[in-house]
């Protein structure tokens, strides 16, 4: 309930929410859960296993029962935690992991079974038949247990990543936070403080006290002034550190849109839901504060015994006490810190129970000191508590029972590369290893320094040392003075007694389960935590960790330390996949390439391919045309008969210029190119260092030391890295620059009989005679602008290629399918071009699949004797030039069926199909409109000694078995005499 | 005989003012990469000055005159922007037109830096990445250069082919941006 008055939300405007259907009211500036607590609401949510009633534990992130949905549909938002959700007019969350409802849930059943439920239940029971398991087991297990659900529609938030850079990045705004920062911003240095909170102030929030003679929250303010005030800094609320990762990187999620209704966040309205940033900071000092840790005793998990910090923070921050008569029960002074708020704000406080037979006395409660809290009453709430102390047991009327195991420091980030944190007995804590994370401090709560005066003090004088290695000035001010009260405790992990005692409340682990774990022989604790499932799930074992493994080292007679810990691992707190992939939705992970002549095939209606990142023509369809099959052949014959246009500007063309230009060409090619000449172009292949073929391609010389060599379009990548690898690390000496060029040049091929009719209307100049002989190349001017003109062929006819400035492709394209048209012919899209090429025996990279050499192409000619080249060694070696080696053959069908399919596998007609028969694979097919029939290339056994043989093409996927002729690669016009026109 | 017409790399991509920011397409300008032969970088240095007015950039930097500007480019390039290289510099380096091959767009406005933030991993703030800055990063997947021109404002630069995708990419996050208000 509220208390009138009390809290920083006091007087603050009401919202109104609904809680699994009932409307409620709350205050601006509530979490769900002091909302909740306010209304009096203590039942959340049913465990994961047991489904027994839960409670708001805690008030921070760090939350294992307070799990509830948000929304429905695509915006369904499963396992938010109520102690960090802000609360919003409007907000609906429900109670998840129950059924019918969180009040009445029939699975609270489990819980009568417990005894079966315990350590390694599943490993044990669900073994066989193995059959049963994805079938009944499984699903049983999935429905009966777990978390909130997914919606299983797609996600329609908009998510955001960034890269932030500092000097100096501050995790947590608490007194060593705030202070950090205000000694680093003075100093000038650049400093970037982040909050997990909505509110920036930490611990300070939430405690009665004060620094420098004023509360402690008028300080908090001032810094904030100070800070906010500050160019060289900057602050951010509602972001959790995730990981730490090398060299000063950090990941932190920005929670941007949770705390208001869900359609400013859908992707329409621009604004993100989370926003992912990744963080390289030069130094790191790390003020996380420390985690509450609960102690075991019999049935500590109902709803109403919370943490005692956490009742600090309901009463002092939100104004509220958390029932009506408070008991409290610990082992620490701190605790008693919560005992004296409850007193102060008027709460019924009716026992502390301290297990210290030295504990504290107080004038405002009482003390029982040297005793144990052992069970507790109630239902779906706390109604009462057993103590056990020296009188014996008794029982105590409570609705609230405020516990406090200790403080364990948030040392999860120093723990992200792998160093563990070191146990101090007198904290009866883990506390971070120094230098764990390079560059990261930890300082205050999070270093084992309990009390505000230990935090501003170490904050400060982290921010000095970073400051003297940053070569600031720390300006001289004083420290703020604040309470410095020692932190006392005795160890107390779990209370001895019968029943089940509860570590780990999110996975509902037991005392029971880490004694069971250990009798079975899973002593180790990373052994113990798989086995019990303590430590996982969305809390990651914030609170039960420690606790679990001291009970650990209790059983299995080690020490703490000689315990050790489990691994941390990033994400500290919960991240969406959404937000780590943020931009990578839909189109977002993939750039696309367009080409110059895109609109003007897409006004054509041409149908796309993606070649890469490339969109290229696959055809362009007629009216009057209903299958592709139809453009396609229609095309082939533009391109024989008459003339056919096609963008191939997505090859790679490579500038090179220098006086070392022809050695780099004769070291990369396998053939020689010094020996060519100005204005010739000249057909190349490229080896990998182990001998196999990496590319193919023309390369032209346009001056004496001044070459383009051009690329297959998938490899265009990787050639102009592999010549950067040669010009860097192989051959430095050489004076040769290359650039890429690709972009600059929008290149068309004009194929065909015709093409030298249609080019001569564009030429300023044109081609007469035998002035452009086959493989030439130079400059010419297209209608008054300069441009290059080659005269190559992939098509097998009199082709062209025509490349001018990318400004002008859009024109130019055009231009040239208009004349095209008047000729017969038209434009060319993919499909045709790949129908061409393999009626010429002309490979791509579905042969230079990177499994076959020059050999294997019937190109070893190419590899040149005289001089030397990359991958010349490996290309030789004897498993490279076998005969038994697959070779490029042409494949024609003979038989009735006449279909051929790349991808299908080569068989022996006599032989079974079978994959130790295998003669081979086909790479590429296509129709051949003057075949009449469709035509092949593959790869063969002893290929080329094969010609005139019957082979089978099998091919399981579609279902096709073709008895097939094996012919020479060329199917159409042999000798060359077309292309040399 | 018809004229073949040019277009810029963002033709058809429409200028931006979203929440301060603006995004626009600058061009056209001829573009050039030199590349320093062996041994001729003081050459091309005095070749430069001579011919244009300005030096050859510093890793990282840029250089500027009234009429050109060079930037850094990448290991051992500049891109000579505005003026059509002079042919004394060919001597010393080799001179590749590069006008037609890239979109070049400026983003400009309070908060361009945040905004490029979203795109690319690197260190924009003004100490690390002064006025006349250039550098060679991705920007989402794209291989990009950026130039910080003034304090607030930006080139970016990247193929031509990515234009649309650039400035789809940096309408959302100048959208996302503004939106946060």
């Amino acid at each position: 309930m509220r208390i009138a008055g009390k809290g920083l939300t006091a007087g603050a405007k009401t919202v109104s929410f609904s809680f699994n259907g009932r409307q409620l009211m709350g205050l601006e500036g509530d979490t769900l859960a002091s909302a909740l607590l306010a209304n009096d609401i203590h039942l959340v949510g049913r465990s994961f296993k047991y489904h027994r009633p839960r409670g708001v534990l805690t008030a921070g992130s760090e939350e294992p029962n307070a799990l509830v949905t948000l929304g429905s549909g695509a915006l369904q938002d499963p396992n938010v935690r109520a102690t960090t959700q802000e609360l919003f007019d409007g907000l609906q969350a429900r109670s998840q992991n129950c059924w019918p409802s969180v009040e009445h849930d029939v699975m609270a059943v489990n819980n009568l079974a417990a005894p079966f439920f315990g350590a390694g239940f599943y490993y044990k029971t669900f073994m066989w038949p193995a059959a049963m398991w994805e079938k009944l087991y499984e699903p049983m297990i999935r429905r009966a247990a777990g978390l909130g659900a997914l919606s299983g529609e797609a996600d329609t938030d908009l998510y955001e990543k960034a890269y932030a850079f500092c000097d100096v990045l501050v995790v947590g705004s608490g007194p060593a936070g705030l202070m950090a920062a205000l000694t680093a911003g003075r100093a000038g240095a650049d400093v970037l403080l982040l909050e997990e909170d909505s509110r920036m102030g930490g611990r300070l929030l939430v405690e009665q006290e004060e620094i420098d003679g004023m509360p402690a929250l008028d300080w908090v303010d001032a810094a904030l002034s100070e800070l906010e005030a500050m160019e060289n800094v900057r602050l951010m609320c509602r972001t959790s550190v995730s990981g730490a990762y090398d060299q000063g990187t950090y990941g932190a999620l920005e929670r941007v849109g949770h705390h208001e209704l869900r359609q400013h966040s859908l992707k329409g309205s621009h604004r993100p839901r989370e926003c992912f940033w990744r963080i390289a900071a030069k130094h790191c000092v790390l003020a996380a504060g420390a985690i509450e840790r609960p102690i075991g005793f019999r049935n500590n998990d109902r709803p109403g015994v919370m943490m005692a910090g956490a009742v600090r923070a309901y009463l002092n921050r939100w104004g509220v006490a958390p029932g009506e008569r408070v008991t409290l029960f610990t082992n620490n002074d701190d605790a008693h810190r919560t005992a004296r708020d409850l007193v102060e704000a008027g709460v019924h406080l009716a026992a502390v129970i301290d297990s210290r037979h030295d504990a504290p006395d107080s004038d405002l409660y009482t003390v029982i000191k040297g005793a144990q809290v052992c069970d507790t009453g109630g239902g779906k709430r706390l109604e009462s508590i057993t103590v056990r102390s020296v009188r014996g047991e008794e029982k105590i009327q409570t609705d609230c029972l405020v516990m406090s195991g200790g403080w364990n420091p948030s040392v999860h980030l120093t723990c992200h590369l792998n160093a563990r944190p070191s146990w101090r007995r007198d904290l009866l804590a883990f506390v971070p290893t120094p230098e764990a994370v390079p560059g990261m401090r930890a300082v205050g709560a999070c270093n084992g320094s309990f009390s505000t005066q230990g935090a501003l003090q170490e904050g400060a004088a982290a921010a000095s040392a970073i400051l003297q290695e940053l070569e600031l000035q720390a300006k001289d001010c004083a420290l703020p003075v604040a309470d410095d009260s020692p932190y006392r405790i005795a160890p107390l992990w779990a209370v001895p007694g019968k029943g089940r005692a509860w570590l780990d409340f999110q996975n509902d682990v037991t005392v029971k389960d880490v004694t069971q774990a250990a009798t079975e022989n899973f002593r180790s604790v990373e052994h113990m935590k798989r086995y019990t499932t303590q430590g996982m799930a969305t809390d990651q074992g914030k609170n039960s960790n420690v606790a679990a493994l001291a009970v650990l080292a209790d059983v299995t007679g080690r020490s703490i330390p000689e315990t050790g810990t489990t691994t941390f691992r990033p994400p500290f707190v919960p991240v969406a996949l959404g937000a780590l992939g943020a931009g990578a939705a839909d189109q977002g992970f993939k750039p696309q390439r367009y080409l110059t002549s895109h609109a003007a095939a897409e006004e054509r209606g041409a149908s796309q391919l993606e070649v890469g990142l490339w969109y290229r023509a696959a055809y362009f369809p007629k009216p009057g045309e209903s299958n592709w099959r139809q453009s396609c052949d229609r095309e082939v014959i533009y391109v024989r008969n008459a003339v056919g246009v096609c963008d191939v500007s997505t090859l790679g063309k490579i500038d090179i210029q220098g006086p070392d230009a022809a050695k780099l060409l004769d070291f990369v090619y396998t053939n020689t190119f010094s020996t060519l000449k100005l204005g010739r172009v000249r057909y190349g292949l490229m080896l990998r260092e182990d001998g196999f073929v990496m590319d193919d391609g023309t390369c032209a010389r346009l001056g004496d030391s001044h070459y383009v060599m051009t690329t297959t379009t998938a490899a265009a990548g990787e050639v102009m890295a592999h010549l950067e690898f040669v010009a860097q690390a192989l051959h430095p000496e050489w004076d040769v620059r290359f650039t890429s060029v690709t972009e600059q040049w929008a290149q068309f091929a004009v194929a065909g009989p015709k093409s030298r009719e249609l080019l001569n209307g564009l030429l300023d100049a044109p081609i007469e005679g035998d002035a452009w002989p086959f493989m030439a190349c130079g400059a010419v001017s297209v209608m008054g602008v300069e441009g290059r003109l080659f005269r190559i062929s992939f098509s097998g006819e009199e082709a062209y290629e025509l490349a001018l400035p990318a400004s002008y492709g859009d024109s130019l394209f055009r231009t040239l399918l208009s004349r095209a048209e008047a000729l017969g012919g038209g434009a060319y899209g993919m499909e045709a071009l790949n129908v061409l090429r393999i009626e010429k025996g002309f490979i791509t990279h579905a042969e230079i699949n990177g499994t076959v050499n020059a050999h294997d192409l019937g190109m070893k000619g190419m590899l040149s004797k005289k001089k030397a080249f990359v991958g010349q060694a490996m290309a030789h070696r004897p498993g490279l030039v076998d005969e038994d080696r697959q070779q490029m053959v042409g494949l024609k069908p003979i038989g009735a069926v006449k279909e051929l399919s790349a991808g299908a596998h080569l068989f022996n007609p006599e032989d079974p199909v079978e994959r130790i028969h295998d003669q081979g694979y086909v790479t590429s097919v296509g129709f051949s409109p003057l075949m009449g029939h469709m035509i092949g290339l593959g790869f063969l056994k002893r290929g080329l000694t094969r010609i005139g043989d019957e082979v089978r093409l099998v091919d399981h996927m579609r279902g096709i078995d073709t008895l097939c002729e094996v012919v020479e690669p060329v199917f159409y016009d042999p000798e060359g005499e077309k292309l040399r026109g | 005989m018809a004229e073949l017409l040019a277009k810029t790399a963002c033709d058809g991509l429409a200028p931006l003012t979203i929440g301060g920011l603006s995004l626009k397409e600058t061009a056209p300008q001829v573009l050039t990469s030199l590349a320093p032969y062996r041994d001729q970088a003081q050459a091309l240095e005095a070749a430069l000055q001579a011919a244009h007015g300005l030096g050859f950039p510093a890793q990282g930097g840029s250089t500027r005159s009234k009429e050109a500007r060079a930037i850094w480019f990448g290991r051992d390039l500049a891109l000579l922007i505005g003026p059509k290289p002079d042919a004394s510099l060919a001597q010393h380096a080799a001179l590749t037109d590069q006008s037609a091959g890239w979109a070049v767009m400026e983003l400009t406005g309070q908060g361009a830096e945040d905004v490029l933030a979203r795109l690319c991993p690197v260190d924009l703030r003004l100490s690390a990445f002064a006025v006349g800055a250039s550098l060679r990063t991705e920007a989402k997947h794209m291989m990009a250069s950026v130039h910080r021109r003034e304090k607030d404002s930006f080139q970016i630069m990247v193929f031509r082919s990515l234009a649309q995708t650039l400035h789809h990419d940096l309408k959302t996050a100048m959208e996302a941006w503004a939106a946060r208000g």
